[in-house]
């Protein structure tokens, strides 16, 4: 069961390697899981570190995914070589920038969770993401806001993400409709509707 | 035959109900949890009444599962490693009667301490037992391991261990399942002295454990788990054990030049390590914890073969590998640190907002302070642990499951005035009950906080084996009615808790103040389901 678009996209040498952040309780598992499903069901191979226990209390927590055409060895990625940082909150995309393979992209979102006392001051964390190459900041709260739901925060920022894999997004979009379906026709519809709604705003940002 | 994508702890959990288990017998600890929680949720463990109930300590669960296994059926046993001391004395012992159905012990390992109090190593406790251990490298093998591990425990009569670590236990990857089998039928032993562990029959069963050893390594010799690869650059070989062996072969992604013994069974292959140490000039044992195959090559004295690994200094002594600590000991990679902008800052865990936990540290952290000189706080294992960082800072001790209780008796003892000790209601039935009979027995002068969020919350919200029984089990051990007080802990209770504590703490017995409020995460995910 692949789409057409799925096995084009199926080329020699896929490698990702992919860092999701953000802080304990905020969901980057439910990203995480679409990827996965995205890419297994496009016969490819994956590796997905998950951080379970103590962190998970408001502490920063980060997945490490991995997707490849060959077998993967290690669950963890090295340094220097990620492709891509998919976060959920500004300090957290920061805090991994510096395992960026030099074409790396980052992908976060704009507002913070401010759970400690030495949070950076907003406006100087968000000029100093700004400066960066390759990096897209995402207002996801005005994007919410604007589809009239709070609770598809996490596929805006994949939606915005997807430009930056080589994961078809048809596959995607099958991944949502299959891992949410038993909730309903409304919440993939919903859930669909972000994850465009972010893929829109990261084009129109890097062009 | 079934692909999915799975966690190592779940494809442990599948394999098990595939194997066809009639029980998993548990505590909550990370990272082994989700192997109970995916059986407890799975249809198939729901459709074939696989027993799956939390038990209240790993020792009791050890015994279960040997109960189990006692009447012909096959048991999965599993828990963190340092559960494993907290069940060591069942296991033991359970090698030496050995089973009838057949038993999978999972030890659970944490290198790097992610979420314990140590890094020990559970290969050591298989060893100790002289059973056979097997340790996966990926999901895959994690789940074959113990599809076959069951086939071993019941054709040599032995538990068997599987070892893993956390990443492995909270890495996610495709595994592809066998066809289930039936459970077994009620049978038991044709052996009467099997499970009278009287030292008339004890020497017996340790002589036939003894004597199992010759086939425990022929199955390590020939097992498709301990594998030698060739290579042409004899100069170096490697062993590398586990899912080391990934960190290893991520630098040789077509293939590595010097010859490659995967271990993935133990007692380690003696035929395969010979053929190893025969053909390199040195070796280099890649293992995820402590240097057990290393010190079994290189010999107290260090003569002989050239060894090296994390003992010898070439790797860390301590601590989890990953590509980039092994990449640098074989000098692919320089172990630089990362440059992380001075705007990112550390974010520790910390305790939920709205948590009951919160409410017992703002009162208890007053009186701390009114005492400073004389009191010192005695914490356990649980989220009120975080009562250490800021803001409250609040703890002076954590150690093991219990010793808050027994900590604070034994400070007290040695004339301690306000010893105070702090508990969780799941700590406090694991290991706590028997602590506090001591203090009771001793009329120790102590104020036992049991923090009561009727879950256990750290691992995630499971059932807690003392809920709703707290009272009556604090009583049955003996503490006076007028000295145990149930309380709620919020906001607009705070001066009456202060209050409450600074009374306690001038009380010269056993007191037992129980702060009870629902874990939020817990009453969350009810108001979700």
């Amino acid at each position: 069961m692949h789409s057409d678009d799925g096995q084009k996209k199926k080329e020699v040498n896929m490698k990702m390697d992919i860092i999701l952040s953000g802080v304990g309780g905020q969901g980057i598992l439910s990203i995480a899981a679409v990827i996965g499903e995205a890419a297994v069901h496009q016969q490819f191979y994956l590796k997905q570190a998950e951080v379970h226990g103590m962190s998970q209390r408001g502490g920063d927590v980060q997945s490490n995914l991995r997707i490849s055409d060959k077998p993967i060895y290690s669950d963890l990625i090295s340094k220097g070589k990620v492709d891509l940082i998919i976060a959920l909150e500004p300090m957290e995309g920061l805090r991994y920038t510096g395992w960026l393979s030099p074409n790396g992209w980052l992908v976060t979102g704009k507002t913070p969770l401010i759970n400690i006392p030495d949070y950076p001051k907003e406006d100087v964390l968000l000029e100093t993401l700004g400066k960066r190459p390759r990096t897209i900041i995402l207002d996801v709260d005005a994007i919410a806001k604007e589809l009239g739901s709070t609770r598809v925060s996490n596929m805006i920022v994949l939606g915005a993400a997807t430009p930056f894999m080589d994961i078809s997004y048809t596959a995607i979009e099958e991944g949502i409709a299959r891992l949410f379906g038993r909730k309903g026709e409304e919440v993939v519809a919903m859930n669909l509707k972000a994850l465009a709604a972010g893929k829109a705003l990261a084009e129109s940002s890097i062009n | 035959m079934n692909s999915s994508l799975l966690l190592g702890d779940e494809a442990i959990a599948q394999a098990a109900l595939d194997a066809g288990i009639s029980g998993v017998y548990a505590y909550p600890g990370t990272p082994s949890t989700e192997i109970t929680e995916y059986i407890q949720s799975s249809p198939k463990s729901i459709n074939d009444s696989v027993h799956s109930h939390w038990c209240t300590n790993e020792k009791t669960a050890m015994e279960a599962a040997l109960g189990l296994s006692f009447a012909g059926k096959r048991a999965l046993v599993c828990m963190k490693h340092v559960g494993v001391n907290v069940a060591a004395d069942a296991f033991m012992n359970a090698a030496i009667t050995g089973v009838v159905g057949g038993l999978v012990f999972v030890a659970a390992d944490d290198p790097s301490m992610h979420s314990s109090q140590n890094e020990q190593d559970s290969r050591f406790y298989g060893q100790f037992a002289l059973i056979p251990i097997f340790e996966p490298s990926n999901q895959q093998e994690a789940y074959d391991m113990v599809f076959e591990a069951f086939d071993l425990s019941e054709s040599l009569g032995t538990p068997v261990m599987l070892r893993i670590t956390t990443r492995l236990a909270h890495s996610r990857s495709g595994v592809t399942s066998r066809s289930a089998r039936p459970q077994n039928e009620l049978h038991f032993s044709t052996n009467p002295r099997q499970f009278v562990l009287l030292p008339v029959n004890a020497r017996v069963n340790y002589q036939a454990l003894l004597d199992k050893q010759p086939e425990f390594l022929h199955q390590s010799n020939n097992s498709t788990y301990n594998q030698l690869f060739p290579g042409k650059d004899t100069s170096r070989g490697f062993v590398a054990a586990g899912i080391a062996y990934n960190y290893l072969m991520e630098h040789f992604p077509d293939g590595c030049a010097n010859p490659v013994l995967k271990i993935g069974q133990y007692p380690l292959p003696i035929k395969q390590l010979r053929e190893l140490a025969e053909t390199c000039q040195e070796l280099v044992i890649l293992e995820e914890g402590y240097p057990l195959i290393e010190e079994a090559l290189s010999g107290l004295l260090g003569v002989g073969l050239v060894v090296k690994g994390r003992k010898s200094g070439f790797l860390p002594r301590t601590g989890e590998f990953n590509p980039d600590i092994v990449g640098a000991a074989l000098g692919f990679t320089t172990l630089t640190e990362v440059p992380v902008s001075e705007l990112v800052k550390v974010r520790p865990p910390s305790l939920c907002v709205g948590c009951g936990h919160r409410d017992v540290f703002e009162a208890l952290q007053v009186v701390y302070h009114e005492h400073e000189e004389t009191c010192r706080i005695f914490g356990d294992i649980g989220c009120y642990t975080l009562g250490y960082l800021p803001p409250f800072r609040a703890m002076h001790t954590c150690v093991d499951m219990g010793a808050s209780i027994t900590m604070a008796k034994g400070a007290a003892d040695a004339g301690l005035l306000h010893a105070v000790a702090v508990i969780g209601d799941s700590t406090f039935t694991h290991s706590g009950m028997t602590s506090l009979l001591d203090a009771i027995n001793d009329q120790s002068p102590i104020t036992v906080i049991i923090s009561d969020n009727e879950t256990t919350g750290m691992t995630g919200g499971q059932d807690s084996a003392g809920t709703g029984k707290l009272e009556a089990i604090c009583l049955g051990l003996g503490v006076d009615p007028e000295h145990l007080h149930v309380r709620i802990p919020l906001k607009k209770n705070y001066e009456e808790m202060v209050q409450l504590l600074r009374n306690e703490m001038a009380y010269r017995g056993v007191s037992v103040i129980i702060p009870r409020r629902e874990c939020i995460q817990t009453m969350g995910r009810k108001k979700r389901k």
